[in-house]
């Protein structure tokens, strides 16, 4: 069977074509923009504003940004391993818990640069356990890991929500949250590092977990391209059929990928719980699983392609909320549709325009395009 | 008595849209496309059925607009995942955003009531009927409360969702098209060794997906509600997915199962906080987390084997 798709040039694949798709997104979400009455165009000027404008927008923006690396990096360690982790929402919830109970345990007696690995450590194996059950079950009991990560984030709310009201919560406190951790817990802000830049900022969560998030990046990276355990998955990714024939344990990928990608988003559970809210409050992770799924296709599960869409949903999140101010008909669930809209473009209907590109590029130069018949034929 | 009539009573109105959205994800998924996007059609639906029930004060018209829309995101799922042969577990969570996003921003937008649609009564909604003798038997010991109480006083969309259920076994099994649904979801290829076109046959049936979907919203905002409220579904549609695994893609199994969700539901409704015999209070949380968590047990194969459909999520590509 020939594959129904000539070669691209690499920039094409992943640059042009990412490209393409992002720009009819952002123009059917212009299109609900056109519809609720408002302009377009000044809307995408205010949100750019809002997003980058100042110092202080910035800063907003890089902490949203934290999050979706985090979750972006766990879908996409996932999508190596051909597997689809739907359960980043579930898995950096239930992560909080971990984070949790470092910081109610040790916030009296030892200094944020103590806590801080032990929060890492425990969110990542509160997420990386999370998703060890639904990976198990797709490796030994062949459940479809779709189906049981969706349950799981379900499973994985009502457990905190259980949690919050009924076991964490201060007697004293009325809403559904833990204490206040002790300033000691907190983790420190980098603020600093854009106002060298010359901006001022009066109050922004961005901090540590950032680094932290920029790093977990590489680390992604060496992983999938660069030790063996990252070629296994890939080629598992690849084919599973293939992984068995080299001898690659089957149950081994499934269930290690899945609890790496686990960790991972329980990792985002750091940054608004020690570096901006310092508690556990109902909701925190407020989607950021979901869009990790946005931010995944979109960087094509490359790192740093995760971590450029990464600052553009963080972009979108922190301009959307100024937009809200200017015009008060594009709330803030705008960014949602945008995050369908990239889903569906970027994820789904990626080859759609491919085609397209392939005619424009065969006409332009016939060689780079690979359609040589020797060349297509030895695809 | 009175409780367990009430209660199953309950039981059956949260079980429609259940029911609905379960026997519209049987078509898509019978043919071997994944739908994870119920959800995100019923919101479209139901918001589709609040707004033109507001607009035009007639319900029937709100219920063609929810079908309308409801069909119109099944297609787009069909063309992501039948024609471009995309990931179907991406356009699904994409149409999902998509419904979630737009409704909010829409509704506020033409309505300026914080996401939801104007509160409408009378024709604008598929009220109550009241099934002839329903009051004159009343008195009659067990079966008087059964037939006044359950059978009689629902509405028009909750038989019709009943009425699916035979409907649909009997499509699926007794004709031509429900053959050919299952073959496409079993074995593509040997649909199209005779002659058949996989494509036009999938379309029909996300069609099929998106009428239903578009009927289950319409019972959320029209007759559960007086109205769209943002985020009405409430996570129903993957219940309804969860539903579907535990009949194992049965129409017959589906209704029970989708039963079984919703009596959950009406339990941790009325028990709210309080304490068993026995048990003692159980949390609401876990009676919510109930059916999520039978559904992970039952893939896991520990009562039963769920068996999908051979051919589901993979795409179909012609032999050349």
């Amino acid at each position: 069977m020939s594959t129904p798709y000539a070669k691209l040039p690499a920039w094409a694949d992943y640059g042009l074509i990412p490209l393409i798709n992002l720009l009819v997104a952002f123009l059917v979400a212009g299109l609900v923009v056109l519809i609720v009455g408002e302009n377009p165009l000044r809307a995408a000027a205010i949100l750019v504003d809002g997003a980058f404008g100042r110092g202080q927008y910035v800063a907003y923006t890089l902490y949203y940004a934290t999050n979706f690396i985090f979750t972006g990096l766990a879908v996409a360690v996932a999508f190596h391993g051909g597997l689809f982790n739907i359960g980043g929402e579930g898995q950096a919830y239930i992560a909080g818990l971990g984070v949790a109970l470092v910081a109610l345990a040790f916030d009296a007696y030892l200094p944020w640069w103590l806590i801080f690995p032990l929060a890492i450590l425990g969110a990542a194996a509160v997420g990386g356990l999370w998703a060890l059950i639904p990976a198990y079950l797709q490796a030994k009991r062949g459940s479809h890991i779709v189906i049981t990560t969706i349950m799981f984030n379900f499973i994985a709310a009502s457990a905190m929500v259980y949690l919050l009201v009924d076991v964490l919560k201060p007697a004293a406190s009325m809403g559904p949250e833990t204490r206040a951790f002790a300033q000691a817990a907190w983790l420190p802000k980098l603020n600093w590092v854009i106002e060298l830049f010359g901006a001022k900022i009066r109050s922004a969560p961005l901090n540590l977990s950032f680094l932290l998030a920029l790093v977990m990046a590489v680390v992604v990276w060496a992983l999938i391209w660069r030790t063996k355990l990252g070629y296994e998955i890939r080629t598992f990714g690849f084919s599973p059929k293939a992984a068995r024939y080299a001898g690659i344990n089957e149950t081994r990928i499934i269930v290690v990928t899945m609890m790496i990608s686990g960790a991972l988003a329980g990792m985002m559970a750091l940054n608004p719980i020690l570096g901006s809210e310092h508690r556990v409050q109902l909701d925190f992770v407020t989607g950021a699983g979901f869009v990790g799924i946005a931010v995944a296709l979109m960087g094509r599960s490359h790192p740093l392609g995760i971590v450029l869409a990464a600052i553009l949903f963080g972009a979108l999140y922190q301009g959307g909320a100024e937009l809200a101010f200017e015009m008060p008909a594009i709330s803030r669930d705008m960014i949602v549709i945008i995050q369908g809209l990239v889903i569906l473009f970027a994820g789904a209907l990626e080859h759609m325009f491919r085609p397209w590109v392939q005619t424009v590029f065969a006409s332009l130069a016939p060689r780079t395009a690979g359609l040589e018949p020797a060349k297509a034929e030895a695809r | 008595m009175d409780v367990v009539v009430q209660l199953i009573d309950a039981t059956v109105r949260v079980s429609v849209p259940l029911l609905l959205a379960c026997l519209a994800g049987l078509y898509s998924e019978r043919a071997g496309i994944f739908d994870i996007g119920l959800e995100g059609k019923m919101l479209a639906g139901a918001f589709a059925a609040g707004t033109v029930a507001a607009l035009t004060g007639s319900a029937w018209i709100a219920l063609f607009a929810a079908v309308g829309i409801a069909v119109a995101l099944a297609l787009v799922h069909g063309f992501a995942s039948i024609t471009n042969r995309g990931n179907q577990i991406v356009s699904g969570v994409a149409i999902n955003f998509i419904a979630a996003g737009s409704t909010i921003i829409l509704g506020q937008a033409w309505f300026s009531q914080g996401g939801r649609t104007p509160s409408v009564g009378g024709d604008a909604r598929f009220g109550a009927i009241e099934l002839p003798g329903a009051a004159a038997l009343r008195d009659v010991p067990v079966l008087g409360p059964i037939y006044s109480e359950i059978i009689s006083g629902q509405t028009l969309l909750a038989y019709f969702a009943f009425a699916m259920v035979p409907f649909t076994w009997w499509v699926l099994y007794r004709t031509r098209f429900g053959l050919r649904l299952r073959a496409v979801g079993e074995n593509p290829a040997a649909v199209d060794t005779a002659g058949i076109s996989v494509p036009w046959l999938r379309y029909r049936a996300v069609i099929c997906t998106g009428i239903l979907t578009g009927f289950a919203g319409t019972y959320l905002a029209l007759s559960q509600n007086a109205g769209f409220v943002k985020d009405m579904t409430a996570g129903r549609g993957y219940i309804a997915l969860a539903a579907l695994i535990f009949a194992k893609w049965k129409p017959v199994p589906a209704m029970w199962a989708c039963l079984l969700f919703g009596f959950l539901d009406a339990i941790s409704i009325r028990y709210q906080g309080v304490a068993f015999p026995g048990i003692g209070r159980v949390p609401v949380q876990l009676m919510q987390a109930l059916p999520y968590i039978l559904t992970v047990i039952l893939l896991a194969g520990f009562i039963g084997k769920a068996i999908p459909p051979r051919a589901g999520g993979v795409p179909y590509v012609k032999e050349r």
